[in-house]
């Protein structure tokens, strides 16, 4: 092809040294513009900006929303005592759909083109999975509040961490003690069909055979299942507990179904609170669930012997006590899940001040500073309890609830200690190149 | 359990499965047999008609019967409102021509689903059922509000069944169904046949969900579902035939829960879509349908 006009022929276009000239004394002047000294400064001054992975759309939306108000509680509270290292924090919101192939853009999106300093609050277990490779090749710090075992298993890469909620084979394990002695020693085990509900398939057994308890049959149910009755001819009758995990939407169908299937001569259950997060437990049809048990990551309901500190988040992030929004009873929180955030932000918070952070340029350090924690104290920054963290493993580990539904309320009858809940790591982290 | 109630069980979930599914492939396959006109919109007219229910149920107190028929009144009348002006507004601007349309109710879609998440929530909400009785059988319990939704289901298609064959609006139907432009020569008002058709079809779609929410919650995603196998449904019977509609409605509805007890949830899902594929391939007008004029 001939270049007719001359457009590629560089020797065409005649610089003149006035043109030159003007192009300089322009450029100077723009960098002397009062934009560009704000700009200078931006490091000491300009906000910390947390890129939050936001469930807003799909079947996690209602996790998705407290999640959203828990964490801009968080926030306005550090900001209010001074920020991270003296700088304001600002929250970035981008909707993921509650799915692994938008979650993974969002992150791409976070360190592109918002040029967030970390990624922040994903929980649905296969939207971590499929956006954590996004985090590793951006190089960009990923705070996850998921409860999955994925984490820990050190299966995904350096840059993700879950430092503000237990991991769910920690929970199954120190909880397995108290179901084998006061439930039932022969299990039926009811989970969701993907990644979460795999690791309460695969940790429950070996945990309850420790204590001398047998998981008889196992039900995987798929995740997008609205009727149930049909896998319960699938129970055993020789069942004394069901022990069932459910996420999303059809929960209630799930317990309502149960209860016209069993009537008042049920096996005891014993659940996890992720079924009815969200949701009334005064909900018609609920009434079966009287006198059940639940894990609770932190309780639902106000109890008698909360610290000052679990009263002053509640009423920060604005839930009542029996767990609802402040104004609107029906509006049910995500308790057992939200307060996460809340700790995964003091956390972050804790490792930059740790690491002297100040830009994206120091992701690097602010990993090996998160790395290095080992504990967080019970307090105002952690008011769920107090955790041990592993850097190895990028997992905190804290104490569980086990509340029982009793008068249309959930109380707390046990908590475990955080000894219960720890294993042998299955791997480090820290071997990975940053 | 025995292989006797085991089967027992299957049937009458597979049979609710059925009922519910026949309203809502009927309100498609009207749609499709009159208009010609795939709307996919029509699982969001479903969603539509569960979460009104919900809200007339919580807005109406005393005895949750009043709140259930209140909802099974206002609901549908409500959806064939909005998909009235839905007709109005955009399908008739377009002619009804099949492409257009089916790009412009996937815009419905997304409208609807997210004017639901944003005014109801995202959260699933139950509505109590009108009566709440249980049907204690020697094997296991059953729900007595379950088997009263298949019986208003068989009454609500016998009624369409009846205005479709019996009356003059039904026979307007059938001739614009069967011919257009002779049906308009005729003097047939064949854009207010329309409206009403997309209307009616809304409608029983709203209906099914009204009668199905006080098993399964009102959810601003549980359209999804009633779609893919509405469409199912209705391509295995025939598009347009109503007849063909019940009848695949009880074989996909009776097999899905017969299956899914005995093998897997999954196992069912697959053999469905082979038979869709099948049909497809051997008979494409479906088992009752007639070849497209």
């Amino acid at each position: 092809m001939a270049d007719k006009n001359g457009f590629f022929d560089l020797s065409k276009t005649t610089l003149s040294r006035r043109t030159a000239l003007k192009g300089i004394a322009a450029g100077a002047g723009l960098a002397l513009a009062p934009g560009f000294v704000r700009y200078s400064q931006a490091q000491s001054s300009a906000p910390i900006r947390i890129g939050f992975q936001s469930h807003r759309t799909g079947i996690g939306a209602a996790y998705g929303r407290w999640y959203e108000k828990t964490s801009a509680a968080a926030v306005k509270a550090i900001n209010d005592a001074g920020g991270i290292g003296g700088r304001k924090v600002e929250l970035v919101i981008e909707d993921d759909g509650t799915d692994p192939a938008r979650g993974a853009e969002v992150v791409n999106k976070f360190a592109k083109q918002h040029k967030t300093d970390i990624v922040f609050g994903t929980l649905f277990s296969h939207v971590v999975i499929g956006s954590a490779p996004a985090a590793g090749e951006n190089k960009i710090p990923y705070f996850v509040v998921s409860e999955g075992h994925h984490v820990a298993s050190t299966k995904l890469n350096r840059y993700v961490f879950q430092p503000g909620i237990t991991d769910v084979k920690s929970q199954i394990q120190s909880m397995a003690p108290w179901i084998a002695a006061n439930a039932g020693k022969k299990v039926t085990q009811i989970f969701p069909d993907f990644a979460f509900g795999y690791d309460h398939r695969d940790y429950l057994p070996p945990a309850l055979k420790a204590q001398g308890a047998d998981v008889i049959a196992q039900i995987a149910i798929p995740p997008t299942e609205s009727s149930f009755t049909k896998y319960f001819p699938q129970i055993p009758a020789e069942t004394e507990v069901i022990y069932h995990v459910m996420v999303g939407p059809a929960v209630l169908t799930f317990v309502k179904e149960l209860g016209e299937f069993y009537g008042s001569q049920r096996p005891q259950l014993f659940g996890f609170m992720d079924s009815l997060e969200a949701t009334d437990i005064n909900s018609p049809g609920l009434e079966f669930l009287d006198g059940s048990h639940f894990w609770e990551g932190s309780p639902r309901y106000a109890q008698p012997d909360d610290s000052a500190a679990q009263k002053a988040y509640r009423a920060a992030v604005g839930i009542d006590d029996n767990g609802a929004a402040v104004g609107d009873p029906k509006d049910v929180s995500t308790a057992s899940h939200m307060f996460g955030c809340w700790e995964t932000l003091y956390v972050v918070k804790k490792a930059m001040e740790d690491a002297g952070y100040k830009g994206p340029e120091d992701r690097a350090k602010l990993v090996e500073a998160t790395e290095a924690l080992k504990e967080f104290a019970e307090g105002p920054e952690h008011p769920q309890g107090p955790k041990t963290f592993n850097g190895k493993i990028h997992q905190c580990f804290g104490i569980q609830n086990i509340s029982k539904v009793e008068g249309g309320k959930l109380k707390v009858v046990h908590k475990t200690k955080i000894e219960d809940g720890l294993y042998e790591p299955e791997g480090d982290y820290t071997k990975q190149a940053l | 359990m025995h292989f006797g109630p085991h089967l027992l069980l299957a049937a009458l979930e597979g049979l609710v499965t059925s009922a519910v599914l026949a309203l809502t492939a009927l309100g498609l396959s009207l749609v499709f047999g009159v208009m010609r006109i795939v709307n996919v919109a029509h699982g969001e007219f479903f969603m539509l008609g569960a979460v009104l229910a919900w809200a007339i149920s919580t807005a109406i107190s005393g005895h949750p019967a009043i709140g259930f028929v209140a909802a099974l009144v206002i609901a549908p009348l409500f959806v064939g409102l909005v998909a009235f002006l839905a007709e109005w507004l955009v399908l008739r601007r377009l002619n009804y021509n099949p492409e257009s349309t089916i790009v412009a109710t996937i815009g419905m879609l997304y409208i609807i689903q997210q004017l639901a998440l944003t005014f109801y929530g995202p959260e699933a909400r139950p509505v109590e059922p009108p009566f709440s009785y249980r049907i204690l059988l020697p094997w296991f319990g059953y729900s007595g509000y379950k088997l009263s939704v298949v019986a208003a289901s068989a009454i609500l298609l016998v009624i369409t069944w009846l205005v479709l064959t019996r009356t003059k609006i039904g026979l307007i139907m059938r001739a614009t169904q069967y011919d257009r432009e002779t049906a308009q020569a005729f003097g047939i008002p064949v854009e207010r046949v329309y409206a009403g058709v997309f209307a009616v079809g809304a409608m029983l779609a709203a209906i099914a969900a009204v009668l199905i929410v006080p098993i399964s919650q009102a959810h601003y995603l549980m359209g999804q579902d009633p779609l893919l196998l509405s469409f199912i449904v209705v391509i295995i019977g025939g598009l347009g035939s109503l007849r063909g509609t019940v009848v695949a409605a009880v074989l996909i509805g009776l097999s899905d829960g017969i299956i899914s007890m005995f093998f897997s949830p999954t196992l069912a899902k697959i053999i469905a879509t082979l038979v869709v594929a099948m049909v497809l391939v051997f008979r494409p007008q479906g088992l009752f349908g007639t070849a497209p004029r």
